[in-house]
């Protein structure tokens, strides 16, 4: 375990977990249950993997009112709850402690209602992100939200995080493309928020659930908005041999009414292993875009040539256009491996901070700088139209203190981030990771009243324990409940 | 709750700090307040105390379009920050209306006003409602605390999203006095097509194979036997679009509006021009679409007339009737122009809901001073 750290379980729930098993089993289906070591060590640890724990019980259940009796047994008997979709979360959102129970979306897998004429999708929250996409697709609609890691990642973790994707300079990120939710509270009511309908006729208790990293309730069913699939996309690769004017390029592209679905950035570093990697055959220089515009093969090529007007000013070293759907995935095809290319260079941590856009020069080239100062090497992979950032920290975990120093690099960026403007997360959430450094962004007073609004839904504070708020913050709120 | 007469004296501070004083006081003595921008969004006659006006808690802070941010203190008019934009050729791609025709009165309406109303306007079916726009608020809590919450940037997860709570919250939980929005090129090209001689039903036909299509419908609103969609776009985008519509609808009458006329009927769309001019009670009902017709039809049984928005996601009805009745009928129905009707702007909400909201007030507002009673059912 390195830095950060977790409450001690609690001593009086530990010892009642023969009775806090027996209760779950009475309340569900048999095999809803799991509480055998060997198995509920799968659910350890999430995609922080540096940090693991394993629960005191896992439940897979199959409904809503499953998940209702689930709570009403952890809230009687005062258990902290820690919700699980996937596992997929950078920021050990789904982290359990020793004393909780996991409540797992494994088995809410049901579509319940495609309405086309309406446009939404309606789904139990365990359905993966890109099985929503594939279900429509009979129907000419797609689910805009598309984090990198749709295959794997479920609506529920999709919801609790507010993920983006590549797409969401045009589509927006998961907040904006949710209508409804079925949640659980932690009394065991059961609360639909929003639906079909385009917003709310009271306060907009839906937008504040979304991206509350599993700390109001749990989220069990969700209604989406969905999207006419565009009649085809092609992206448009862009080198220059400056950070600074691949910067420019993205701002100049943004104002002049030409709106992407995309605008991704690659650096040098990232380009290096990429090459090394994927051959994707990317241009050897310090920056490359990936634009990614959208719409019939005339209202592309007008786009592409608005870009290449744009690019042109600014001198690149190269300006690749796809004219099939072959040259398109050439494109794609380094900047997918992206994350699999720094893989194999060793361990990283993923950091996601934005910044307005106009700070991207300076901020990466900030990040260089401490780069050389914490003595480990940096990529950086991300969003650039919305100033989304993925700085990669590269380390190695078998060399002893290379963790903690990787921590350290990841805090100080994660801190000029906000110093320029930005902001700490921009799609992969707080959790455990970022959970210290919640003061770098907000007053103690800022803190303590999303704190009070958790009181509301979580009185007793059982809800996915020891993440987004720092411990000493929390406490006063925490005891008040032991009391 | 405070139950204080509706008072005559009138705040209206300079600055945040000022605001934050006001407030920290009436807190301590229990006296509540009236709270408003251009008092241009919603009637709150029959709100009790004091009004405090962010009026002058005035100018823009900051304005990045290649950022496509702007950030405003709440007092901001509207139509400053609208004229500002579009110098760059961009705009709030909300639309957010200007109910001062339908509402009357002689306020001018504020930026802030608009974030506490989630003011959205007929390109809400595209580009999404005002509150996809938030980026960030300062605002000023119930016991006078100075709060902040997400920022200036596109993409902000770090921590609670008070913001979504604050805006469409009218008041009730603190008083906005800082918003960054996201800004977006406005579309170069524009028009319209109208398809006379319809009723409910085939227009929620038309706006369902409409917004099915990949081309982009910013517009998708019916009233009086027309039905109208609009599209927008880049000039060849526009001409494609268009084609492909008709060729869609082949079978319909269908006119062209050109973009001069495109821009005068979406305004007056936006601002529910056509049920300005009467005293009469005006409803504004979030429905599904497809429901649209029975409801329209019902309401209409009641008495008044009715126009869609939002491809149908939006009924307006204008027209006599009791709250029950309305309500019997669409139950979310919130009350914008009272006329002769009784009883709560807001609708009940479900029982956890509305549980969830009061404890919320509670921790905003613990002494019940702001917009007291507004948003409860
Ligand atoms: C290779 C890789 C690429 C990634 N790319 C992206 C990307 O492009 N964009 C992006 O935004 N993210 C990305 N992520 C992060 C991650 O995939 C997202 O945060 C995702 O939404 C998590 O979904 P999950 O199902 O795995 O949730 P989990 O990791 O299981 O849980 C995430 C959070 O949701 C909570 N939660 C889970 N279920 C519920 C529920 N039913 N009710 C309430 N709370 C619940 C958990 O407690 C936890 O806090 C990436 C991750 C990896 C490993």
């Amino acid at each position: 375990m390195s830095g950060i750290a977790m409450p001690q379980p609690d001593i009086r729930i530990l010892e009642r977990a023969p009775q806090i098993v027996a209760s779950l089993q009475e309340a569900l289906p048999l095999d809803t249950v799991i509480f055998d070591p060997e198995e509920t060590r799968a659910y350890e640890c999430d995609a922080l993997t540096a940090y693991r724990c394993a629960p005191l019980a896992v439940v897979l259940p199959r409904s809503t009112e499953e998940v209702a009796a689930v709570m009403r047994v952890c809230a009687d008997m005062g258990v902290p709850v820690v919700p699980r979709g996937a596992g997929t979360s950078l920021a050990g959102g789904a982290l359990p402690t020793a004393d909780c129970v996991v409540i797992g979306t494994a088995r809410l897998r049901d579509v319940l209602e495609i309405d086309t004429d309406n446009r939404f999708i309606r789904v139990q929250t365990g359905v993966t992100n890109l099985s929503v996409s594939e279900m429509l697709e009979p129907h000419g609609f797609f689910y805009a939200p598309d984090p990198s890691s749709q295959l794997a990642c479920t609506i529920a973790g999709n919801i609790a995080m507010n993920s983006g994707g590549a797409h969401c300079l045009k589509y927006g990120v998961t907040t904006n493309n949710l209508m409804g939710a079925t949640v659980v509270l932690t009394t065991g009511e059961i609360v639909e928020l929003g639906g079909p309908e385009l917003g709310p006729s009271g306060l907009d208790l839906l937008g504040l659930l979304c991206g509350s990293e599993g700390q109001l309730g749990i989220v069990t069913e969700a209604v989406l908005r969905i999207v006419p699939r565009p009649e085809g996309a092609r992206p448009v690769l862009i080198g220059f041999d400056g950070a600074e004017v691949a910067g420019e390029c993205v701002a100049r592209i943004i104002r002049s009414g030409v709106l992407p679905v995309a605008i991704e950035y690659m650096d040098e570093p990232c380009l290096r292993a990429v090459e090394d990697f994927a051959h994707a055959g990317y241009p050897d220089c310090a920056a490359v875009l990936i634009v990614e515009v959208e719409g019939s093969p005339d209202e592309i090529a007008d786009q592409i040539a608005r870009i290449r007007d744009i690019a042109a000013a600014l001198d690149p070293v190269e300006f690749r256009e796809s004219r099939n759907a072959d040259d398109a995935l050439a494109i794609w095809k380094g900047r997918k491996s992206a994350f699999g290319a720094m893989g194999r260079l060793g361990d990283y941590i993923c950091l996601d901070g934005t910044v307005p856009v106009g700070q991207l020069p300076y901020t990466l080239r900030r990040i260089g700088e401490l780069s050389k100062q914490h003595g480990l090497e940096v990529a950086n992979v991300f969003h650039a139209g919305d100033g989304n950032m993925h700085p990669l920290i590269l380390f190695n975990a078998n060399e002893p203190g290379q963790l903690e120093r990787a921590e350290a690099f990841g805090a100080d960026i994660l801190r000029l981030c906000v110093e320029v403007g930005g902001c700490l997360t921009g799609e992969h959430g707080v959790g455990v990771e970022k959970r210290d450094l919640m003061g770098a962004q907000y007053d103690a007073v800022d803190l303590a009243v999303q704190m009070e609004v958790k009181d509301v839904f979580d009185p007793a504070w059982l809800l996915n324990p020891a993440k987004v708020f720092p411990l000493e913050a929390s406490a006063a709120h925490r005891l008040k409940v032991a009391e | 709750m405070s139950t204080d007469a509706i008072s005559r004296t009138a705040h209206a501070p300079g600055s945040e700090a000022e605001l934050a004083e006001i407030v920290a006081g009436h807190f301590t003595t229990g006296q509540s307040l009236r709270v408003a921008g251009g008092g241009t969004r919603v009637q709150t006659g029959h709100v009790a105390g004091e009004l405090l006006t962010t009026r002058a808690v005035s100018g823009v802070v900051a304005y990045e379009p290649g950022e496509m941010t702007l950030i405003a203190r709440t007092g901001t008019p509207l139509h400053e920050v609208e004229a500002m934009l579009a110098s760059e050729g961009q705009a709030l791609a909300f639309e957010p209306p200007d109910l001062r025709r339908v509402l009357g009165g002689d306020g001018t309406p504020t930026i802030g006003g608009m974030v506490a109303a989630n003011a959205s306007g007929p390109r809400r079916i595209m580009a999404g409602a005002c509150r996809d726009h938030l980026l960030g608020v300062r605002f000023v809590d119930g016991q006078g605390r100075i709060l902040k919450n997400g920022g200036r940037v596109m993409k902000n997860v770090t921590g609670l999203d008070l913001s979504k709570l604050l805006c469409g919250s009218f008041g009730t939980l603190g008083v906005l006095t800082e918003v960054a929005m996201k800004t977006l090129p406005q579309a170069q090209a524009r028009a319209t097509l109208a398809f006379p001689g319809v009723d409910e039903a085939a227009a929620l036909r038309i706006f369902s194979s409409a917004l099915a299509t990949p081309f982009e419908i910013s517009g998708a609103a019916f009233h009086d036997g027309i039905a109208w969609l609009r599209i927008e776009g880049l000039p060849p985008q526009l001409a494609y679009r268009q084609k492909r519509l008709q060729d869609l609808f082949s079978g319909r009458e269908i006119e062209i509006l050109d973009a001069d006329a495109t821009v005068r009927l979406w305004r007056d769309l936006r601002d529910v021009t056509h049920f300005a001019g009467t005293e009469a009670p005006l409803w504004r009902v979030l429905v599904k679409p497809s429901d649209a017709p029975a409801i329209a039809a019902a309401l209409r049984g009641l008495g008044g007339q009715v126009s869609l928005d939002w491809g149908g996601g939006l009924i307006w009805y204008c027209g006599p009737g009791e709250a029950g009745a309305v309500r019997d009928i669409a139950p979310h129905a919130v009350l914008v122009r009272r006329g002769e009707v009784e009883g709560p702007v807001f609708p009940r909400q479900s029982a956890p809901v509305e549980r969830l909201s009061e404890g919320l007030r509670r921790k905003f507002d613990p002494a019940g001073i702001l917009n007291p009673g507004l948003m409860e059912g």
